[in-house]
């Protein structure tokens, strides 16, 4: 049955029906909802809730029962994320399974509380120290946050990695109507590397040390083949109208959304206007994009930041074709309007004319 | 033929990578001699920290894990949460407890974790090579106090025990010494009370350790142990700070 709810809220109880019974967390606007529902949900289910001291405190938390075999949940907007980074360094180094949600607002700093995509480079390259990746999830409704959440457990406990959802506030704070299906159980591997006590077997360790040289080499090999395999088996994305498409967007979540909307918009006019919404942002879907820049005219990338996945669609295009952007920051949030009027902007001369009909249809 | 003494079969028996002199060795032994003697080996877990005992995990035989700098607490908090009924305990130094984790140690004994933590106090930043400790003592000379620690720029040695005793949440803390045989055995006594606080579910312990370090002191060992009791034991005095636990 579906029901109306918060992206927030969708994503705590999405989590509880992944089996996660392990929450930590510190208030932070926009993402309150979350921490709020697990704070009334867990105690019903027999679950953990903890309000940390600090958000550096709930994602060790995570990192102490995800070592102890448990699936485990922590939340947080932008700067929150940022002093979680080293725990996340820590659960990549460790291989420990957890789910991270970033409902970003506008930064640097403080910043504000609107809604924001300026986290890209940090959720996608790394964050903290070292070379790992996190596998990131970006949805762009309240259904598909609440189906990605479920997702991201698995991909966790699959690849021993910690998945991060990687939302704004438009996502977090709106209401839509959704409901939450539960999976087949999936076949994911035992944990038996898991901190359970050593009764009849051999002791397990769970640490990102390894002070002996080579060791260190060795483990981060390990690390880069899993993340060959996250490449390979992963990538998740969408397109819409991109076949015989003149242009194609490039956008994710709320940007995504506002892209959908002129994709829609000039489906009267001859001049086509197609869309790929990445929702794996790591792995990024490169195929696809290498594939349908050989045949468009060129690529608009939108985000609500000052160009950062942009880098990664011109890493992925090669040059075949021009790839522009166009960005709001600091809260902003693009407009359909907007995005045609880049468009008029920077399609080839001959085809402004049919553009300028696109931006009086609306 | 009954054997007086032996090694504890939690104790791993491999080459030290701790100083010639240093405490750490004989707590970590202790954990292991009540291990075995409680028979706990298949419930308990273990932290290690990140400092001189980072590879504590390379001498005891259970499972452990390892946490960032100063967040022990809040690991330990983690697994305990997921494991209520196992013995779960954090060994930590001064820097690791009382500097860049003191929001997590404060935290978890305010919130009454159920959980044993092992402070182990020397004053200095060993792993690094001889730094200021939280509890280096005031005069102190240390790789980054070279003329000694002087309280008007850095400040106190913290009192970590009388610190947490304010607190609702910690329930068993006290303070001991490696510096004889007769303290070696009360301290092996105050680890004991830690742990049968926490399996009787009385809440928060910690045991806080005046333990030599005689590298960074740049003393001989007797000289170490001399100087815990003449001037250490000053600045921290022996004895239970607290017990909520009757």
């Amino acid at each position: 049955m579906k029901q109306l709810m918060t992206g927030n809220e969708a994503a705590a109880e999405a989590a509880i029906v992944a089996g996660c019974r392990y929450y930590y967390g510190y208030p932070i606007t926009p993402q309150n909802e979350l921490i709020n529902y697990m704070s009334m949900r867990m105690p019903q289910i027999g679950g953990s809730f903890i309000q940390a001291e600090s958000e550096i405190a709930a994602i060790n938390m995570v990192y102490g029962s995800a070592a102890a075999g448990a699936r485990a949940m922590t939340s947080s907007s932008s700067p929150g994320i940022s002093l979680k980074q080293e725990g996340i360094s820590y659960l990549a180094g460790s291989e420990l399974p957890c789910v991270i949600v970033n409902i970003q607002r506008g930064g640097p700093g403080l910043g504000d509380i609107s809604a924001s995509q300026a986290d890209y480079f940090q959720a996608v390259k790394g964050g903290g120290h070292g070379d790992y990746h996190t596998i990131v999830l970006a949805p762009s409704s309240v259904q598909e946050m609440a189906d990605l959440v479920y997702d991201a457990f698995d991909l966790a406990d699959k690849y021993r990695n910690p998945v991060m959802i990687l939302g704004d506030a438009q996502i977090g704070q709106l209401m839509e109507p959704m409901e939450f299906h539960k999976r087949p159980k999936k076949n994911l591997p035992q944990k038996t590397w898991s901190l359970t006590g050593a009764e009849g077997r051999k002791r397990n360790i769970v640490k990102s040390f390894y002070p002996v040289k080579g060791q260190l080499e060795e483990f981060n090999a390990h690390l880069q083949r899993k993340y060959k395999a996250i490449e390979e088996h992963e990538v998740r994305y969408e397109t819409v109208n991109t076949h015989k498409a003149d242009i194609v967007l490039v956008a994710y979540g709320t940007s995504a959304r506002v892209c959908a909307d002129v994709v829609r918009k000039s489906r009267q006019l001859e001049f086509k206007v197609g869309l790929i919404r990445p929702i794996t942002l790591w792995p990024f879907p490169k195929e696809i994009i290498r594939k349908i820049s050989e045949k468009v005219q060129c690529i608009l990338t939108v985000e609500m930041s000052a160009g950062q996945m942009v880098e990664d669609v011109r890493l992925a295009v090669e040059g075949k074709c021009p790839v522009h952007f166009y960005g709001r920051t600091g809260g902003g949030v693009p407009t359909s309007t907007q995005v045609i009027k880049k468009i008029v902007e920077v399609v080839p001369d001959n085809l402004a004319n049919t553009l300028l009909q696109l931006a009086e249809v609306r | 033929m009954k054997a007086l003494y032996e090694k504890p079969k939690t104790f791993i028996d491999t080459p030290t990578h701790f100083c010639p002199g240093c405490g750490h060795g004989i707590v970590l032994r202790l954990i292991a001699e009540i291990i075995d003697a409680w028979g706990i080996r298949g419930k308990t877990i273990g932290l290690a920290p990140v400092g001189c005992a980072v590879l504590a995990y390379n001498y005891l035989d259970i499972d452990m894990c390892e946490a960032a700098h100063g967040r022990p607490p809040a690991v330990a908090t983690g697994i305990k949460r997921v494991h209520p009924d196992h013995v779960v305990f954090a060994y930590q130094g001064d820097g690791d407890l009382a500097a860049i984790g003191t929001a997590e140690i404060i935290h978890a004994a305010n919130r009454g974790e159920n959980i044993t933590f092992i402070f182990v106090n020397n004053a200095v930043y060993g792993m690094t090579n001889g730094q200021m400790a939280p509890t280096t003592l005031v005069g102190q000379k240390t790789a980054t106090t070279p003329s000694g620690r002087d309280s008007i720029n850095y400040g106190h040695p913290i009192r970590v025990c009388e610190l947490l005793s304010v607190l609702g949440g910690s329930s068993y803390l006290e303070r001991v010494s490696l510096s004889s045989p007769e303290n070696v055995r009360k301290t092996k006594k105050a680890l004991e009370k830690g742990f049968k606080t926490q399996i009787e579910k009385r809440g928060f312990s910690l045991i806080e350790i005046l333990s030599p370090c005689p590298i960074y002191w740049r003393m001989d060992a007797n000289e170490a142990m001399r100087h815990i009791d003449e001037e250490m034991s000053k600045t921290f005095p022996l004895g239970v700070v607290k017990d909520w636990t009757q």
